[in-house]
């Protein structure tokens, strides 16, 4: 299955984040970091995804979306929680809107620490994903079931 | 008339790293309305100042937004000095001025890139970017942050800049500031750019100050409005006028922002010269009772932060009103009776930042 390691594709989705981390993974992507070169793009179209990377914590809003993003991703399929409020909610895990981090909503295989999370963090966190898209891959291709759509249900 | 179409654009969108969401009701390939909702990154952090302390909140503020993080932590801090009556020696001023300045690049720099990136000028995109580093390489030396530095609290500066740090820096900046020229130069010159931009999202002077305009949006249309004019830090001292353009359109916000990039190159510059050697911070005891209210020029417009403190540890009530908030009215203003191929230049020319605006 070595075609992930030539070409992951990201999608990235501020769920509630104050910028610090989005701008950081979007510096991932341009020159002194450039992943491009490796062939990670940061497309707009989830069909197209193989990595998600949530950055901020996740309020009631964006709960939805991020569902909606994340059932529209085909299998296999990793999520990234780049920052502290993805992780936990941060800072702002006492205020009234914020639910929680990534993780009271969707499975997250791979937490990047930071705030704001540094670039080259990032990478690494994408560099750990993909080993567990291989790996989910090489069980797909076994037989396994493809895990069911994650509800919407709290 | 044609029939009328839906088309939402947003939450998630290639051309928007943030969330917000417009719909977009067209007539052809002609949009004829643009109703915004917004949302999706509020957050509720006016109300954590009832549960972190005033010292705490400084840090809290300053994640309002990552782009312009330094302007809100200096923002609040402004505002709960002027009520605890505090002195902040002269340095600290200077400090907060340079660094202010130099976050003013970054986010003008970053901003650049991004509207490259919205009318498809890949190139520009990433050539913006890596001048961007650059300049977070020496924000990163001098605060030790990229984008959240932590350098300002209530009272002064928590860190200085010492003097062969602070020649490096200059020598650093002026031979950024010449690389600059060559992407500027681009966005102020090429035909393609000039092609999307000129003549596209114009808004007549009056119309913007009857919006609420604020900011570089504001000064595109001919209206000199700087809050750095006002006075506050140690802004008097230093010689500058607002950057004004006429024509309104997207080129003239381009052209206004190219230009304060290199007003805050000379910022700095005029602040190294007069900074003189001395403490950068006060020592704070007590807790604000009292109320204010701040106004700074962040590199999106005017900002106002109100405080209102009740003696004890907590404030009673915090109050952010971000220029992204104020552009919001001009920008709806602008998307009518427009090609939707032009949609995300215009979305993208009132530099939108909405963790600012939803907080």
């Amino acid at each position: 299955m070595s075609f992930f390691k030539k070409s992951p594709w990201l999608l990235h989705y501020d769920a509630s984040s104050c910028n610090g981390c989005d701008i950081e993974v979007l510096a991932c992507l341009t020159p002194v970091y450039d992943v491009e070169r490796f062939g990670i793009v940061n497309t707009g179209n989830p069909k197209h995804a193989d990595i998600l990377v949530i950055t901020g914590s996740v309020n009631e809003p964006t709960r939805e979306v991020i569902l909606n993003l994340y059932n529209q991703m085909p299998h296999p399929k990793v999520v990234v929680a780049v920052g502290v409020c993805a992780a936990t909610g941060g800072i702002f895990r006492d205020t009234y809107n914020v639910l929680g981090g990534v993780d009271t909503v969707l499975p997250v295989d791979v937490y990047v620490p930071g705030c704001a999370a540094r670039p080259e963090a990032i990478i690494d966190g994408v560099v750990k994903a993909l080993g567990i898209l291989e790996t989910k891959a090489a069980a797909l291709k076994a037989g396994a079931a493809e895990p069911a759509a994650v509800e919407g249900s709290k | 008339m044609g029939a009328r179409t839906i088309i939402p654009f947003g939450p998630q969108h290639p051309v928007l790293p943030e969330p917000i969401h417009l719909d977009l009701v067209l007539e052809d390939e002609k949009v004829v309305e643009a109703i915004p909702s917004i949302g999706f990154i509020h957050r509720g952090l006016e109300r954590l100042a009832e549960k972190k302390d005033i010292h705490e909140m400084a840090y809290v503020s300053e994640r309002i937004c990552g782009i312009c993080s330094f302007t809100h932590g200096m923002g609040y801090c402004t505002a709960i000095e002027a009520v605890m009556k505090i002195d902040v020696p002269e340095r600290g001023h200077y400090l907060r001025m340079i660094w202010s300045e130099m976050s003013r690049i970054h986010s003008h720099l970053l901003w650049a890139g991004l509207l490259a990136d919205g009318f498809g000028f890949e190139n520009l995109f990433m050539q913006s970017w890596r001048l961007r580093e650059r300049i977070l390489d020496l924000i990163e030396e001098t605060t030790g942050g990229r984008v959240i530095f932590g350098s300002c609290k209530i009272g002064g500066s928590r860190r200085d800049i010492a003097d062969d740090v602070m020649a490096r820096l200059l020598k650093e900046l002026a031979s950024l500031e010449k690389d600059c020229h060559a992407i500027t130069d681009t966005f102020m010159e090429d035909s393609t750019v000039a092609k999307r931009t000129r003549g596209v999202g114009v808004i007549a002077p009056d119309d913007a100050i009857a919006l609420g305009a604020v900011g570089p949006m504001l000064r595109a249309s001919g209206v000199a409005s700087d809050s750095r004019s006002l006075g506050y830090a140690l802004y008097p001292e230093l010689s500058f006028a607002p950057i004004v353009e006429k024509d309104g359109d997207c080129w003239a916000r381009t052209a206004v922002r190219v230009r304060e990039i290199y007003q805050s190159f000379d910022l700095i510059r005029q602040c190294a010269a007069k900074m003189k050697p001395g403490p950068v911070d006060v020592k704070v005891s007590g807790n604000p009772s009292g109320e204010y209210w701040a106004r700074l020029e962040q590199p999106r417009g005017e900002v106002i932060y109100y405080v209102k403190g009740n003696g004890t540890k907590n404030l009673e009530r915090y109050r952010v009103r971000t220029p992204t908030f104020a552009n919001v009215p001009p920008l709806v203003h602008m998307l009518k009776n427009i090609d939707l191929a032009d949609v995300p230049v215009i979305v993208l020319t009132i530099d939108p930042c909405i963790s600012c605006t939803e907080r």
